[in-house]
């Protein structure tokens, strides 16, 4: 498919009989159906407009064009949502890691009444469906006039990245041995020095996989945005989800609409895949 | 965390069972024994959350047994109290019973559908060579990356009416054809097709998770089951299953609670206007508060929807401090 990379463990795992042989088709069918989507995107975006409605497609690539792309670019401002789309994405990552870092430390390092209270209030919340919360929080930001400004869309999305982020960086920080930090005090470190120079260089990669977590949800999020910001500071997401032209939906340029939100994204969630993966079960002695 | 920096180094890091505090506003001058810094670095967290979740959640069930219209956003009217006339409203409709089963039934078919094929998957990867291996999880993680508004327009173009592949590659078959065959026409197939995105969308957590699950399985375990005369399906369910419960009861609790507020994916797929036929909780409540303006009745929807849920959450939350209590 899309030259995505991978360069994941490729054991031969020899020894085994030819029944590998009949999983292995089964297993390139599921690549191949769970795949498809992703192919069909690239591949109506890439070719000409004219083969895209085509009633009985061809299932291979016809032809490499960039019009849909052109077409996408023009038929509304793209760079537009797309800016702001980053702004709040980013602002939304750089508050809610240094917030949430702050609070994890607190409930993983230290033993103090009333933090079974703060981590059940703290998953609570992030099992509150969002969808039924649209209603409150418009009129919220509605009665604090921070309807259609992207600082009310942030503050709304920390909220919702805040709980996992918190609870991800917990499991990170237990990783981290207590006796490190300690040891570091004993060698004549204050508390907040030994966290500075020894647990805040073992998390950093957590930290890093957490973020970028944070950034794909903000990025993704769409309702949210669509309430929250009038038509004309429309982020992404709404941007493509109201693709339409005069002429009806056009799916090509869509398609091409579509490739440019979604590459970057997945390319980001594939790199940090493996990584959080690593980080949670990588122990943390390890040089 | 520089609220600490004046104790001395050695000082050990903590006390335990510091002196009850009473609220999370921690302006408390307790350098002594530093029973305050624990709050004090949760105070920005526990604000923010306060703030846009806490309030909301209390004005959401407000608001609910309260009249609250256009004029009462716009200030010229005080929200009025009605008591419990909102619900009486909505419980007395059936078109909001039908909006009930149809969500119920429509995410009890999306976890399911979910579970089993991210099982199922996850079994098989186990079972194919390494490079079949990294091709799955590359377009398992790919499709899990892809935004769910991405994903959304992706399959309003696979099921096209017209030029829909998916149309033409079914008509392809001998004796069926499809051509020209509009999904969306009416609410179970179009829901089927919007189930089918959802699931798509959802199994390559459920399989990522449950491959990682099942290298935690003891491989001496199977060994010593199949030496006992178990089958293929004995193992699995005497063995794998019950090693694999608290990840699959996670994840169930999970999918239930997102499945029962897929919003999106519906609204998008129906540009903006969901049918009647094609109501969930979700768009339900949406529509009464902000096409229909009756911001009262719609947050009634929605807080049925939450204690509907509410149950689910307590067996999350549950498996949760398990898993917290083991760390």
């Amino acid at each position: 498919m899309s030259a995505l990379t991978t360069d994941a463990p490729r054991k031969p795992t020899g020894g085994r009989r030819k029944s590998k042989v009949g999983w292995n088709l089964l297993g390139l069918l599921v690549f191949v159906v769970v795949g498809f989507p992703l192919y069909w995107m690239l591949d109506t975006a890439f070719k000409p407009a004219k083969d895209a409605i085509d009633p009985d497609p061809s299932l291979l690539p016809t032809g490499i064009t960039l019009d849909n792309f052109r077409r996408a670019l023009d038929i509304a401002d793209f760079w537009g949502p797309v800016g702001r789309s980053l702004i709040v994405s980013l602002s939304v990552v750089v508050i809610g890691v240094i917030v949430g870092l702050l609070a994890a430390l607190a409930i993983s390092r230290f033993a103090f009444r009333g933090r079974k209270i703060v981590i059940v209030g703290i998953l609570a919340v992030q099992m509150v469906p969002l969808v039924s919360m649209i209603i409150p929080v418009f009129l919220l930001l509605n009665d604090l006039d921070q309807y259609d400004k992207l600082s009310g869309l942030v503050i709304t999305y920390l909220t919702f990245i805040l709980p996992f982020t918190v609870w991800t960086l917990r499991g990170f920080i237990v990783n981290i041995p207590k006796e490190l930090e300690e040891a570091a005090m004993v060698d004549g470190c204050s508390r907040t020095g030994a966290f500075i120079r020894v647990v805040f260089p073992l998390l950093a990669p957590g930290m890093v996989a957490t973020s970028v977590y944070g950034f794909i949800q903000a990025w993704n999020e769409y309702l949210y945005a669509l309430m929250l910001l009038s038509q004309e500071h429309q982020t992404a997401t709404v941007w493509l989800g109201n693709f339409t032209t005069k002429h009806g939906t056009e799916y090509a340029p869509m398609m091409a609409g579509a490739t440019m939100m979604a590459v970057p994204i997945v390319v980001l969630f594939l790199i940090v895949q493996r990584k959080m993966a690593a980080g949670l079960t990588a122990g943390a002695v390890k040089g | 965390m520089s609220a600490d920096t004046t104790t001395p180094a050695k000082v050990p890091p903590q006390r335990q069972a510091p002196p009850p505090r009473v609220s999370g506003a921690p302006r408390r001058r307790r350098t002594a024994n530093g029973a305050g810094i624990p709050w004090l670095l949760l105070a920005p967290c526990l604000l923010v959350l306060a703030l846009v979740m806490g309030y909301p959640l209390v004005r959401l069930v407000t608001l609910s047994f309260q009249s609250f219209g256009q004029s009462q956003l716009w200030g010229f009217k005080p929200a009025e109290w009605v008591g419990f006339d909102n619900f009486s409203g909505i419980l007395g409709d059936g078109e909001f019973w039908g909006v009930v089963v149809r969500t119920i039934v429509f995410a009890a078919g999306s976890v399911i559908f979910t579970m089993v094929a991210g099982m199922a998957l996850a079994l098989l990867q186990q079972k194919v060579s390494g490079w079949v291996k990294t091709l799955i999880n590359v377009v398992l993680v790919a499709s899990w990356g892809m935004p769910v508004i991405v994903a959304t327009t992706v399959f309003k173009w696979l099921f096209d009416t017209d030029y829909g592949v998916f149309n033409a590659l079914l008509s392809r078959l001998p004796g069926v054809d499809m051509v020209g065959h509009n999904w969306f026409a009416s609410g179970p197939q179009g829901l089927l097709v919007i189930m089918l995105l959802v699931v798509w969308g959802a199994v390559p957590f459920v399989v990522i998770t449950l491959s990682a699950g099942l290298t935690q399985v003891p491989q001496e375990l199977e060994e010593a089951a199949r030496l006992d005369g178990a089958g293929a399906w004995g193992v699995f369910r005497y063995v794998t299953l019950p090693i694999l419960k608290p990840i699959i009861v996670m994840l169930t609790t999970l999918s239930v609670i997102w499945d029962m507020g897929v919003f999106p994916q519906v609204f998008v797929m129906r540009g903006g206007h969901p049918e009647a036929d094609f109501q969930l909780l979700s768009t339900y409540s949406y529509d009464r508060a902000f096409v229909v303006n009756d911001y009262g009745q719609g947050s009634a929807i929605a807080l049925v929807t939450v204690v509907l849920l509410l149950g689910v959450v307590a067996v999350y939350m549950r498996q949760m401090l398990q898993i917290g209590e083991v760390e």
